[in-house]
This record gives C-alpha cells, sequence and structure tokens, in this order.
C-alpha cells in the first residue's frame, strides 16, 4: 500500500485547523460540519488502518520515512504502527469524531474552539505513529499546547486558570525531564541518529540504563497520571469543556503511558526491570487511592476524574509486569479506558449543560429525560467495575495474569480496587439516574440531540464489542505486546 | 435440522438474547404486545430445552451437544459449551420458570419493555453458567447474570428496594472477588481455562507453585486450600449457605414477583451447581477434608434457616427464609458425598438427591413466591396478621397454596419428599449426627409451613377482606399450573429425572 494513510490521517486534523481559520467565524454552521466531516475522515481512516493492518505479517506497517528531517542532526521523519500503537490510533480517530459530535452545541468562538481541538489531534496522531524521538517530542508538545488554550478559553469559569496552568506546568516539566533523558541515550549511542528502531539496538550499558531510565519514563508517566504526579488531571478534566475532556482523558493520558513504554521501556528494557517494582507499587497506589479519592468525590465529574487515576494505574501494572499478559492486558486497557473515559465525560457534559450543576446531590431522576444517556453510562459503568461481557473486563484480566506471574500480592491488593469501583459507580448511576427528580429541573430538562446519540451508541457499541468479542482487538495488541518482549532478549 | 442438532446449546444461550433485543425494538407504549411477544419469545429457549432433554444420551459418558470456538485466545479462553446430566436439568428449571415469571409480570406496567428484555438477558446468564466448559466462561455468565437481576430489584421492587439491591450486588461481588482471583491463578498455573484440562493439570499439581514475591513462603496444598476456600465462599454466599445469607431476605423481600420466583428458583442454583461443576472436581482433596466443614454449615442453614423462618410475620420473609433451609438439604448431599467420594452406594444416593433437591426447590420457591405475589397484589401488605381466613374467600387460591405449601413441607407423594428423603437416606451413615440435627429442620419446616397456611387461609376472617375481590386469577392459574404438575409428577414417579441425574452422578466419581 503506497497511500501514506498514517501521514494523511495525523495532518488531515492540522489542514483542517488551518481551513477553519480561514473561514468567516460567524457562519457556524459551516464551521461545525467542516469539523465534523473532517473528523469523520480521520474516524474511517483510522478504522481502515486498523483492519488493513496485516497480522501475519506483524512488525511494523504502513511506514514512511525515515526522510531526513534535520539531517545534520539525525532527525528524520519516520512513522509506522504496530500491534501496540495501531489500536491508539484507531482510539484517536474515535475520540475526535465522537468529541466533535458531542461539541456541537458549543457556541463560543467554535472556529478557534474546533481549530484548536484538531491541533490537539494532530499532536496526539504524530506521537503515536513517530518511531523518531525527536519527532515524538516535537508532537507531544504541539499536543500539550492547544490543551491549554482550550482549558484557559473554554473551561468551567471557576477553575479554568488554576487548572490550565497547572495541567501545563507539570507536563512542560514531565517532558523537559523525559528529554533530558532522551538527549542522554542520543549523545551516548552516539549513532547521529534519533531513531527509535536505530536507538533499540544501541545497546546502552545497564548502568546507564539504570541511571536514565527514570528520567523518561517518569517524565512521560507525568501525562499518564501516576501516583503522586496525577494531581493536574482531575482538575484539568473538570476544567476542561466536555470535548476535551473527552480528549484529555481519552486519548492525552494514553499518550502518556504509550511514550513511557515506547521511549522508556523499549529503549531501556534493562532499566525497565531494575524500576519496574517501584513501578508497580506507585501504580498499585494509582488503583487503589484513586478508587478511594473518587468514593468521596461530590462533584460527577470530579469522581470520572479519579476513577481515571485508578484506571491508568492498571495501565502501569501491565507495563511493570514485563510479561507478554500484562503488557496486552496494558495495551487493551489503554484502549478501552480510552473509550469509557470518553463516554463518560460525553455523559457528564451533557448531564451538566442541562442541570447546570454537578453536584451529585443535587441531580437525580435523569433516567426519565434522557434514557439513552442514562443507558450509556451504566455501560460505561459497568466497564469501570470490570464486569464481564464488557471491555474493561477483557482488559483487566490479563493484566491480574500478569500480575500473579509477577508478584501475587499486588494482584490481590489491587483486586481491592474493583470492589471500591463498583461502589461507587453503583451510588452514582443511583443517585443522578434514578431516584427523584429535583423539582427545579422538572420540564427544564431537553433531549439530547442526533449527534449526541451517535456518539454515545458508537462508543458504548464498542466497549460492547470487545467485551464480547475481544479477538477483534486482543490478537493485535498481543502481537505488539511480543514485540515488547523481544527487546527483552525473547523473554 | 442439523444445524439446530449441533448448536443446540448456542440457540439455547443465546435465543434468549435475541428476544430481548427484539423486544427493545417493539415500540415502548404497545405494552400489551411487549408482554405477548416477551412471553412467547420465551417459549423458544423451552422448546430447545425440551428438545435438549430428549436428545439427551444419559448412558454415554462425557459432556455432549460440546461446542467450541475460539474467543479470548490471547488468554487460552475460549467459547466452550457442553452439557451432563446435571445441567441439563438446570437448563430444563430455568427454560422452564422464566415463560411462568414472565407471564406472572404482566401485571407490571412501568416501562414494561426495559423490565422483560431484562428478564431475557437475565435468563441467558443464568443459562451461561450452566453450560459452560471454560472457566473465564463460567465466570463471565455468573457475573453477566447479576447486572439485569439488580435493576429488576432495584427498579421494579417494593419499598426497601434500593438497600436490598444494593446489598445483593455488593454481597455477590465480593464473594465472587476471590474466586476471580483464585481463577487467575489457576488460569496462570494451568495456561488454560479448559476446565477438562485444568481438572488433570491442576489437581495433579504437587510441584512448588513459581509464585514470586509472596511475603512468606506457601506450599502448594496451603495455596490450593487457599484457592479452595475462595471457590467455596463465592459459591456459598449464592446457595446461601448459613451465615453467608443474609442479603437473601432483603432481596427476596424487596425483588418483584417475577424476580424472587427467578431468584429463588434459579439463581440459588448457580451457586450449589458451582460446587458441583467446579469444586468437587477441581478440589477433591480439600473437598474431602473440610466436608465436614461444609456439613456442618448446611446443617446450620437447615436447622436455623427454619426457625428462622418459623419467626417470620412478613409473609414473603418467611417463604425467603425456607429457602435456606431447603438449600442446606442441597449443601448436607454435596457435603456427605464429597467426605467419601468413592462412589458408594450412600454418596450417590445423596448427591442424587442433592441434585433432585435443586430441581425440585426450584418449583416449589418458585411457586410460593408466585402466590405470595398473588396476595400481595390483592391486599397491598405482606403481614401475616392482616390476613385471615381467605379459604372461602378464594378456594382456589387457598387449595393452589396448600398444595404446594405441602410440596415445600415435603409431603409424600409430592416432589419435595422425594429428594429429601434421597438426602436423608444417603447422608445418613456419612454424617449421622449432622443429618440427625438436620431433622430438627424438618419437624420446623412442618411448622413454619403450617403456620403460614394458618394464618392466611384459616382461622378467623378478617372482617376487612369480605368484600375484596381475593380470588386467583386465569393468568395466575396458568402459571401455577405447570410448576404442580411437575411437583405431582415427580412425587409420583421421580424415575424420569433421577435417571439423568443418576447416570451423571455416577460418572462424577470416576
Amino acid at each position: 500500500m503506497n497511500f501514506p494513510i498514517l501521514s494523511v490521517i495525523s495532518f488531515i486534523p492540522i489542514g483542517t485547523a488551518l481551513i477553519l481559520f480561514m473561514l468567516p467565524g460567524d457562519r457556524k454552521n459551516l464551521i461545525r460540519w467542516v469539523a465534523l466531516a473532517a473528523a469523520f475522515a480521520c474516524f474511517s481512516l483510522s478504522v481502515l488502518a486498523y483492519f488493513s493492518y496485516d497480522q501475519d505479517v506483524g512488525g511494523y506497517q504502513f511506514k514512511e520515512g525515515p526522510y531526513p528531517w534535520v539531517g545534520a542532526l539525525g532527525i528524520s521523519y519516520h512513522v509506522g504502527v504496530d500491534g501496540m500503537n495501531l489500536p491508539l490510533v484507531l482510539l484517536t480517530g474515535v475520540v475526535i469524531f465522537t468529541g466533535v459530535l458531542i461539541s456541537w452545541g458549543v457556541d463560543d468562538r467554535p472556529r478557534e474552539f474546533f481549530a484548536f481541538l484538531f491541533i490537539l489531534a494532530t499532536g496526539v496522531f504524530g506521537v503515536f505513529i513517530s518511531l523518531d524521538l525527536f519527532q515524538l517530542f516535537f508532537f507531544y508538545e504541539i499536543a500539550v499546547f492547544p490543551m491549554y488554550l482550550l482549558i484557559a478559553i473554554w473551561g468551567w469559569k471557576v477553575t479554568r486558570e488554576y487548572a490550565a496552568m497547572k495541567l501545563t506546568l507539570y507536563l512542560f516539566i514531565g517532558s523537559v525531564i523525559a528529554l533530558v533523558g532522551a538527549l542522554a541515550m542520543y549523545f551516548t549511542a552516539d549513532m547521529q541518529t534519533f531513531d527509535m528502531i536505530a536507538l533499540q539496538e544501541a545497546g546502552f550499558s545497564t548502568a546507564f540504563q539504570r541511571f536514565w531510565f527514570p528520567f523518561v519514563f517518569f517524565g512521560f508517566a507525568v501525562l499518564g497520571g501516576i501516583f503522586p504526579v496525577h494531581n493536574w488531571s482531575p482538575d484539568g478534566h473538570v476544567a476542561a469543556p466536555t470535548a476535551v475532556s473527552m480528549f484529555h482523558a481519552g486519548v492525552l493520558m494514553k499518550l502518556g503511558a504509550f511514550a513511557a513504554l515506547r521511549v522508556g521501556i523499549m529503549l531501556m528494557p534493562e532499566g525497565a526491570k531494575i524500576w519496574a517494582p517501584l513501578i508497580l507499587v506507585l501504580a498499585t497506589v494509582n488503583v487503589v487511592y484513586g478508587a478511594l479519592i473518587a468514593m468521596v468525590q461530590r462533584d460527577f465529574k470530579y469522581v470520572i476524574g479519579f476513577s481515571s487515576v485508578s484506571h491508568m494505574g492498571l495501565v502501569m501494572l501491565g507495563f511493570a509486569t514485563l510479561n507478554l499478559k500484562g503488557l496486552t492486558g496494558a495495551g487493551l486497557q489503554m484502549f478501552s479506558h480510552g473509550v469509557m473515559t470518553a463516554l463518560f465525560f460525553a455523559v457528564v457534559g451533557m448531564v451538566y449543560d442541562r442541570a447546570h450543576t454537578r453536584e451529585i446531590s443535587k441531580l437525580g431522576g435523569f433516567s426519565k429525560v434522557m434514557p439513552l444517556v442514562a443507558v450509556a453510562f451504566i455501560i460505561g459503568g459497568l466497564v469501570s467495575m470490570g464486569m464481564p461481557g464488557f471491555s474493561g473486563f477483557i482488559a483487566e484480566f490479563p493484566i491480574f495474569m500478569g500480575l500473579w506471574q509477577r508478584q501475587p500480592i499486588v494482584a490481590i491488593i489491587a483486586a481491592l480496587g474493583i470492589v471500591i469501583t463498583a461502589s461507587y459507580i453503583i451510588r452514582i448511576i443511583g443517585r443522578v439516574f434514578f431516584g427523584e427528580i429535583p423539582k427545579e429541573f422538572e420540564g427544564h430538562i431537553s433531549s439530547i440531540n442526533n449527534f449526541d446519540r451517535i456518539a454515545l451508541v458508537l462508543l458504548a457499541g464498542i466497549l460492547i464489542l470487545i467485551g464480547v468479542y475481544p479477538s477483534v482487538m486482543a490478537p493485535l495488541i498481543e502481537s505488539g505486546a511480543n514485540a515488547v518482549l523481544a527487546l527483552f532478549g525473547g523473554a | 435440522m442439523d444445524f439446530i442438532q449441533d448448536h443446540l446449546l448456542s440457540l439455547i444461550l443465546f435465543s434468549p438474547t435475541i428476544a430481548a433485543m427484539l423486544v427493545f425494538l417493539l415500540p415502548s407504549g404497545r405494552v400489551k404486545l411487549i408482554r405477548w411477544a416477551a412471553t412467547l419469545a420465551s417459549l423458544v429457549p423451552l422448546g430447545l430445552a425440551v428438545w435438549l432433554w430428549f436428545a439427551y444420551d444419559s448412558s454415554t459418558s462425557g459432556f455432549q451437544f460440546v461446542e467450541r470456538a475460539e474467543w479470548y485466545e490471547a488468554i487460552g479462553s475460549s467459547y466452550f459449551l457442553g452439557a451432563d446430566g446435571i445441567s441439563v436439568s438446570m437448563v430444563l428449571l430455568t427454560t422452564l420458570l422464566t415463560p411462568l415469571s414472565l407471564l406472572i409480570s404482566w401485571n407490571i406496567s412501568d416501562r414494561v419493555r426495559t423490565f422483560m428484555a431484562l428478564f431475557l438477558l437475565l435468563e441467558t446468564g443464568m443459562l451461561g453458567v450452566f453450560l459452560s466448559l471454560d472457566l473465564l466462561l463460567f465466570f463471565v455468565f455468573w457475573e453477566v447474570g447479576l447486572i439485569p437481576m439488580y435493576f429488576l430489584i432495584n427498579q421494579w421492587g417494593s419499598a426497601n428496594r434500593e438497600y436490598a439491591s444494593f446489598k445483593f450486588l455488593i454481597y455477590t461481588m465480593a464473594g465472587s472477588l476471590g474466586l476471580l482471583l483464585a481463577i487467575q491463578l489457576i488460569g496462570v498455573t494451568a495456561g488454560t481455562f479448559d476446565l477438562l484440562e485444568i481438572t488433570t493439570k491442576w489437581t495433579a499439581l504437587d510441584q512448588p507453585l513459581q509464585l514470586l514475591g509472596l511475603p512468606i513462603s506457601l506450599s502448594t496444598s496451603t495455596v490450593k486450600t487457599i484457592a479452595f476456600w475462595a471457590f467455596v465462599i463465592a459459591f456459598a454466599i449464592k446457595v446461601p449457605i448459613w451465615p453467608f445469607h443474609t442479603w437473601l431476605p432483603d432481596a427476596h423481600t424487596e425483588a418483584p414477583t417475577g424476580g424472587s420466583m427467578i431468584l429463588a428458583g434459579v439463581l440459588l442454583k448457580l451457586g450449589a451447581y458451582g460446587f458441583l461443576r467446579l469444586v468437587l472436581p477441581l478440589y477433591p482433596a480439600e473437598a474431602k477434608q473440610f466436608a465436614v466443614v461444609l456439613g456442618l454449615l448446611g446443617t446450620l442453614a437447615i436447622v436455623l434457616g427454619a426457625f428462622a423462618s418459623w419467626g417470620q410475620n412478613d409473609f414473603k420473609r418467611l417463604v425467603a427464609y425456607s429457602s435456606v433451609n431447603h438449600m442446606g438439604f442441597v449443601v448436607l448431599g454435596i457435603a456427605a458425598a464429597a467426605f467419601v467420594q468413592d462412589g458408594s452406594q450412600d454418596a450417590v444416593i445423596a448427591l442424587n438427591g442433592a441434585v433432585l433437591q435443586m430441581f425440585n426447590h426450584g418449583l416449589s420457591a418458585a411457586g410460593m413466591f408466585l402466590l405470595v405475589g398473588v396476595i400481595y397484589e390483592r391486599t397491598q401488605s405482606r403481614d401475616l396478621d392482616s390476613y385471615g381466613g381467605f379459604f372461602p374467600l378464594a378456594p382456589i387460591y387457598g387449595g393452589i397454596l396448600t398444595f404446594t405449601a405441602m410440596a415445600s413441607l415435603g409431603l409424600p407423594g409430592l416432589n419435595g419428599f422425594v429428594s429429601e428423603f434421597l438426602v436423608v437416606r444417603g447422608s445418613w451413615p456419612i454424617l449421622t449426627l449432622f443429618t440427625a440435627i438436620s431433622m430438627i429442620g424438618l419437624l420446623i419446616t412442618g411448622a413454619y409451613i403450617l403456620k403460614a397456611i394458618m394464618k392466611v387461609l384459616h382461622g378467623p376472617l378478617n372482617e376487612k377482606w369480605v368484600d375484596h375481590p381475593l380470588e386467583i386469577n386465569r393468568r395466575e392459574i396458568l402459571a401455577v399450573t405447570p410448576l404442580m404438575a411437575l411437583m405431582l409428577w415427580i412425587g409420583v414417579w421421580p424415575g424420569w429425572i433421577l435417571r439423568v441425574i443418576n447416570d451423571t452422578v455416577l460418572r462424577l466419581f470416576g
């Protein structure tokens, strides 16, 4: 296939952003339709790429490059996908499409809103497909910057400035630390290249890896929300407008986790072995502590924000097992959590837009006025609890099996997170969607529009599809996990 | 025809799901149409189950109608179904009770469509447990059934439903957590979830487990014992065995009538089935070692369940506690068989009794909850003291209630007697003391059943109800008739079902 599908997917958004800026700002419907068309194109192309990947061949496919970019420094444009990042490309396609769908009602400067959202999407796509370390950092920063504007301008008025600042500082500091580690690799390898496939063969000494691994891994893991540097994420989620929260929790946190895997674990496997116990401990705290904090929140959106912290802990746990089951589960969890949390934030947004409050105690009875939204939230909740038949179970089960092989005690402790999650999800479903609808809302709650419906059905459908038929994704991710493990001397 | 024969189990399993989806496509306002459609659609799995019953050849060993397909290869789990005599009878029970419960739920008028669809989904979940031969698949269906049941109680239950449904869900999920961890451990150790393979690999396992990082080094037998208890507790909560039964009175009492019927009729059997399908084959040594503990708990369930039931003044709660009492016999029979494990006549009889008791309790508990529902719907009261002298006011209802109550009491000639007798006969030589103590329970069973009949049907007439229509209607009679017919049939001639159960039980001990 000579069609450069990956480049097209990642540059459609930024091209769209440029087109949007050229459109007159008051033609709001035109802007929305252009945005929707572009998002749909990204979505369909990522689906196409997902299903045309040849699993029998494996390895990096749809490769482009390396084309010299800054030749003198060994920086090139080099992209390709394998079993680990292809699902994430699909995830990004899904989230950008549904994110635009549910943002139909954004009325404040939609042109700029969608343009920044698309710039963000380019950054995210770019990171997932990068095979060049410098290029990865380049796109990483492209993804972080529009986030600041999106939150600070369109966010929740009460905390948006604080949250945007906090998020940006955390992420920049994280990425600077990671960059230091990356530069150390570049100079030590002394191969005049940033190409990650070449760097995989660099053979860094164990002492080097022991020292530099934490820089790279934890630098990126900040964006993955690892304890104790997870603090930016609930604040950021809550302050962001709905589509941005979806992007933020659904995709951006995966960006951190993926980069930690791609640059940290895959380039310095020895370092990963040495530091894995610490990651296990921190990620276990994520899982259990995150769930406990979620349980005591009074704000609907904060519950979901902290639940993301808890669930991303499972991804990190899967990484830290450094075995096939754990990594496969982590890959599945990244996808599953991305879709699930996008669904959650979409629902929260729909409720908030109508009730103008997120205080759980003031909500109630919403299943009567928005039955589809209630069903969607319940499905997301079941995924979150790890209920069999939904994607969460499919993702968590191998992670736990991987943990049993590596550190059984962690499996047992982390399993507590499941019960805690069940209790807060059940509580929210009961409080927000059932019971009596408060007097002040009666007759004031408008139903959702068809764009919202498509988005909810698509997201919920994916969660069920993977839950019922895991083979649609698991073998692909397993092949990616095998490729990661091959770097550990065929472990 | 060949297609049906080859995929019989899958068809039974998923026809309720398909029915649920079709029901959901109907316009929500057409309540009558929805009721008819759901009830008629639920006859499809029943028809297929009857087909299965006759096509099943009990004389050949091993699982029949086996189906296997790739499902979740990455962790070694497959879609693997099969049936033996125990699962065939449980499938028959499930598919029989579902249409009857749906029929009795015609009085529901709030969100009928969702109610019916959830009920049909619940049926798939329960059937899946009985048909799975893959450990992971078993767990999937085990948990999947929880969700519809939770919403049936939570949304359509009576006053205290929130508390009851939450308690039900958290109890069962907490119990499943240990089960989940133990299943993961087994999966990691055996490298597969195929139940037949695991049975040989896991039971033969005696070299130290490669479990790194446990703070203390545990021997293989200790690990197995812990895993054994994880399984036992999960199933014990579901059965429920004393002292894990406290969720049951709340859930059963608050659930809508159809929900209570299925809850008592089938859901409790899932736990007992877990003992038979998983605990005995996977942990023969541990089961033998702890059989006495199980037997003791079963006996306590019989005795204390009966006393608790006797003490109730709430009709539905009384029937709910009677389930604890009756399921105790199932546990006692299983414990006796686990204790000897030698295929001796006593063990076989006890286990036969236990399986038949599962079936019988399914019939009588469903019948009793149905009848409680009938009277509750008319009086809006469950308080036994508010009734009185209903026999002359509702003679047909009185007759049916007496009949069903007698089956529950264990009157010879009706089904309950046969299975309880078998359990007692089989357990007596093995666990003599427990069996003797359980006789107290049997005595009290008579007391609480008679108390209920007396308070409802006899005694001074409560004048309040004189001009109140109390008689059972035709739809409800239609729902209860098949149950009564089976109670009588099994009571008079249990051979038709015991033959199938016995052939499987004999093979359970190799």
